[in-house]
C-alpha cells in the first residue's frame, strides 16, 4: 500500500465533523503555521514539496504563490477552484464529501501564507449538497476558533465563504471563474494579466484546486521534503486518481506518483481489472481534454519503458505517443468500444461548452460536432476524416482560452491512433466491432 | 396576468447575508446564488418577472440578470416539471449506458427528451459529466445524485417521487451514498 497524506483517515466514522477530525490530528497546520512560522516560510515549504497544481497544468504551487502581487492597501485574496467539471473527475467530490475540513484547514494555512483575510470556495453548482456540507465545516471552524478575527491571538483575521456555481464546465479555467465570482458570465479573460497581479475585483489573487490547497496541510505538518521524498522526480507527493470506465473497482485513488500504469490498472488495490474479462482498448488518463492513449501506449513507452503515472511518464513522447497526467480523470475503455462514437460523445460537450468568445472555439467545436454525428449516423466520407483533423489544427493554439485545445486534442490523438476506426466507419457505415458499443445497463447486472 | 412575484421574507434576510460576503460595492456577485434562491421558491425556472424581482433585490439591471442566467445550464428559463431528472450524458456514464437510462425514461413516461409529462411531474433533461462517473451511469433529481443506475433502481425512484408528489430543488437533503 502506497502512503496516503490527504484520504488517510477518510473513513474514520464521523471525520465529517469537526470533533473527530480535531481529534485526529486535524488543524494542526494552522496551529503550526500561525504559532511557529512565518508566512514566508509556509510558501517556502510548499516550494520544497515540489507540489504541482493538480487542477490539470500541473504548474508549481510555490512558484505561483510567490507570484503574488502585495501592493500596499490592497486586499489579497486565495480562491479555491472546485468546479470540477471535467469529464471523468470526481476526486474533489470526494475529498470535500468525505473529509471537508481537510479543505477548511488548507484553506486557512494557505491564506495564512498569502497574507488573505478572505477566502471563497468556488464549487460547481450542481454540488449544492456539498456546498451545505462546506458550510456546516466553515461554521464549525469558525466556532472553534479557526476562522474570524485574531486566530489563536496571531493577529491574523480570516473569513472564508463559500460560492456556487450556475453550470459551466468554463468556469473552472480561472479567469472565467473569477468573472462567475464577480456575479458574471464565465468569458475567459484575455491574459496577462494574470490572477496574481489583477484577479477577483482586480485584487491579486491565488486560483488553486481542491487538491492542491488540501495537500498543504500534509505540506506544514510533515515539511517539504518530507512530501518531495515521495514520488519520482519532479512529479512529487501524492495524486488523487478519479478511476471510471469499464473497470472492476471504479473509485477515487490516492496513489504515491510514480505507480505503474499497469499496477493501477490490473492490481486489486486499485481499478481490480477489466469489467467482465474484457480486453483493455484505450484510456484516457487526465480527463477528457487529454489525448487517448491505445492499450499498447498507456502500458508502455514507444521506447519499451513502463509507463508510470506520473506527470513526465505520461506525456514521454509528446503528443506523436503520450498523453497527460491533466487533472488525474482516469478514464478506461474496453474492446467493445467504439472511439468514434466516444470521439462524438466528447466533441458535443467541447462544442456545448465553449463559451463562445473566440470564434476558433466556438465555431470549430461545432463544425466537429457535427462532422461526426454525420460520421456516425453512417453518412462520413474519407474527406471528413481530413477535414476533422484540419479543423483540430486550426483551434488549436489560437484561442483565448486552452479550452480550444482541450477540444482538439481528443480529436487529433483519436484520428492519430484510430484513424482505421474512422476509416472503416465511413466505408461500413458503422464500426464492426460497434454492434453493441457500451454495455447495456442490464449487462451490469450480470 | 401574472401577480408580481415577492420573496419570502426568510429568503430575503437570506440575500442580505449573501451580500455581505462580498466586499462593499461587490454585491453583483450574489448574482449567482439569489438566482438558485429564486429558482427554488418559483417553481423551478426563472420568469422575466422573477428575474426582475433578482435585480431589484440586488439593486443591478435587469440586462445583467438576463445575460447571466442564460450563461448557465443550471437556471431555467421555461417551466419545468417538480421532478427535473437531469442524466448525465458523458464520457463514463456513457460508456456504462447513459443512453439505456434515458430511452427507458422516455419509455417509461412517454414523453422525450426536454418534454414534460402532462400532469407537470417529470422532465427529462440530459446533461454534461456531473463529477459521478465512478458510479456510471447517473442522474441528478434536485440535490441528490442517484448512482449506479439500473432500470429498477430508475422504476422505483419514479415510483417514489410520484407518490411524494414534491419539487425537488437543490437546497433539499441528501442522502450521501457510500461511493
Ligand atoms: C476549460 C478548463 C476547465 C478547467 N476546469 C478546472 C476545474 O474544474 N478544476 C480545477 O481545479 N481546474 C480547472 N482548470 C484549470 C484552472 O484554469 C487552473 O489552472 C487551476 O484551477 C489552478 O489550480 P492548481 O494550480 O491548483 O491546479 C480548467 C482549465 C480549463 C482551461
Ligand atoms: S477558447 Fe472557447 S471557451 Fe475559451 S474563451 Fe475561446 S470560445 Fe471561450
Ligand atoms: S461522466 Fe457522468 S458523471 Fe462524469
Amino acid at each position: 500500500m502506497g502512503k496516503k497524506l490527504l484520504l488517510a483517515n477518510d473513513h474514520i466514522p464521523g471525520i465529517q465533523g469537526y470533533e473527530v477530525y480535531r481529534k485526529n490530528g486535524g488543524y494542526a497546520s494552522v496551529e503550526k503555521a500561525l504559532k511557529t512560522m512565518t508566512p514566508e516560510a509556509v510558501v517556502e515549504e510548499v516550494k520544497k514539496s515540489g507540489l504541482r497544481g493538480r487542477g490539470g497544468a500541473g504548474f508549481p504551487t510555490g512558484m505561483k504563490w510567490s507570484f503574488l502581487a502585495k501592493p500596499e492597501g490592497v486586499q489579497r485574496y486565495l480562491v479555491c477552484n472546485a468546479d470540477e467539471s471535467e469529464p471523468g473527475t470526481f476526486k474533489d467530490r470526494y475529498l470535500m464529501s468525505r473529509i471537508p475540513h481537510l479543505l477548511v484547514e488548507g484553506m486557512i494555512t494557505g491564506s495564512f501564507a498569502l497574507g488573505a483575510k478572505t477566502s471563497y470556495i468556488y464549487v460547481r453548482g450542481e454540488y449544492y449538497y456539498i456546498i451545505a456540507i462546506l458550510e456546516k465545516a466553515i461554521k464549525e471552524a469558525y466556532a472553534a476558533g479557526w476562522l474570524g478575527k485574531n486566530i489563536l491571538g496571531s493577529g491574523f483575521d480570516h473569513d472564508m465563504y463559500v460560492q456556487p456555481g450556475g453550470g459551466a464546465y468554463i468556469c473552472g479555467e480561472e479567469t472565467a471563474l473569477l468573472e462567475s465570482l464577480e456575479g458574471k458570465r464565465g468569458n475567459p479573460r484575455i491574459k496577462p494579466p494574470f490572477p496574481a497581479i489583477k484577479g477577483v475585483w482586480g485584487c491579486p489573487t491565488v486560483v488553486n484546486n481542491v487538491e492542491t490547497i488540501a495537500a498543504v496541510v500534509p505540506i506544514v505538518n510533515d515539511g517539504g521534503d518530507a512530501y518531495a521524498a515521495i514520488g519520482i522526480g519532479r512529479s512529487t507527493g501524492t495524486k488523487l486518481i478519479s478511476a471510471s470506465g469499464h473497470i472492476n473497482k471504479p473509485g477515487v485513488y490516492e496513489i504515491e506518483l510514480g505507480v505503474p500504469v499497469e499496477e493501477f490498472i490490473y492490481s486489486d488495490q486499485y481499478c481490480g481489472g477489466i469489467k467482465n474479462n474484457k480486453k483493455l482498448k484505450a484510456v484516457v488518463a487526465g480527463g477528457s481534454s487529454v489525448p487517448i492513449l491505445p492499450a499498447n501506449l498507456i502500458l508502455k513507452t514507444v521506447n519499451g519503458e513502463d509507463r508510470l503515472m506520473t506527470y513526465e511518464s505520461l506525456s514521454d513522447g509528446g503528443f506523436a505517443s503520450g498523453s497527460m497526467l491533466g487533472s488525474g480523470g482516469f478514464i478506461v475503455m474496453d474492446e467493445t468500444t467504439s472511439i468514434v462514437k466516444n470521439l462524438w460523445n466528447f466533441a458535443r460537450f467541447y462544442h456545448h461548452e465553449s463559451c463562445g468568445q473566440c470564434s476558433p472555439c466556438r465555431e470549430g467545436t461545432g463544425w466537429m460536432e457535427k462532422i461526426l454525428h454525420k460520421i456516425v449516423h453512417g453518412h462520413g466520407e474519407m474527406k471528413d476524416i481530413e477535414l476533422l483533423w484540419d479543423l483540430q489544427r486550426k483551434i488549436e493554439g489560437n484561442t483565448i482560452c486552452p479550452l480550444g485545445d482541450a477540444a482538439a486534442w481528443p480529436v487529433a490523438s483519436a484520428i492519430r491512433h484510430f484513424r482505421p476506426e474512422f476509416e472503416e466507419y465511413v466505408l461500413n457505415g458503422h464500426s464492426i466491432k460497434d454492434v453493441k458499443h457500451y454495455y447495456s445497463v442490464n449487462r451490469i447486472q450480470e | 396576468m401574472e401577480n408580481k412575484p415577492q420573496f419570502k421574507q426568510e429568503t430575503l434576510t437570506l440575500i442580505q447575508e449573501i451580500k455581505k460576503r462580498y466586499p462593499e460595492g461587490k454585491h453583483k456577485s450574489a448574482l449567482l446564488p439569489v438566482l438558485h434562491l429564486a429558482q427554488a421558491e418559483f417553481d423551478g425556472w426563472l420568469s422575466a418577472p422573477t428575474m426582475d424581482l433578482v435585480a431589484e433585490v440586488l439593486e443591478i439591471e435587469p440586462i445583467e440578470v438576463y445575460e447571466v442566467a442564460s450563461f448557465y445550464s443550471m437556471y431555467n428559463l421555461k417551466p419545468v416539471g417538480k421532478c427535473l431528472l437531469e442524466v448525465c450524458r458523458t464520457s463514463s456514464c456513457w460508456l456504462l449506458g447513459a443512453e439505456d437510462i434515458v430511452r427507458h425514461l422516455e419509455k417509461t413516461l412517454g414523453i422525450k427528451e426536454g418534454e414534460t409529462t402532462a400532469d407537470g411531474m417529470f422532465t427529462i433533461k440530459t446533461v454534461e459529466c456531473l463529477g459521478s462517473c465512478g458510479t456510471a451511469p447517473m442522474m441528478q433529481c434536485g440535490a441528490q445524485f442517484h448512482e449506479n443506475l439500473t432500470f429498477e433502481k430508475v422504476d422505483s425512484l419514479l415510483e417514489k417521487f410520484k407518490s411524494e408528489g414534491k419539487r425537488t430543488t437543490y437546497f433539499d437533503e441528501v442522502v450521501v451514498e457510500n461511493y
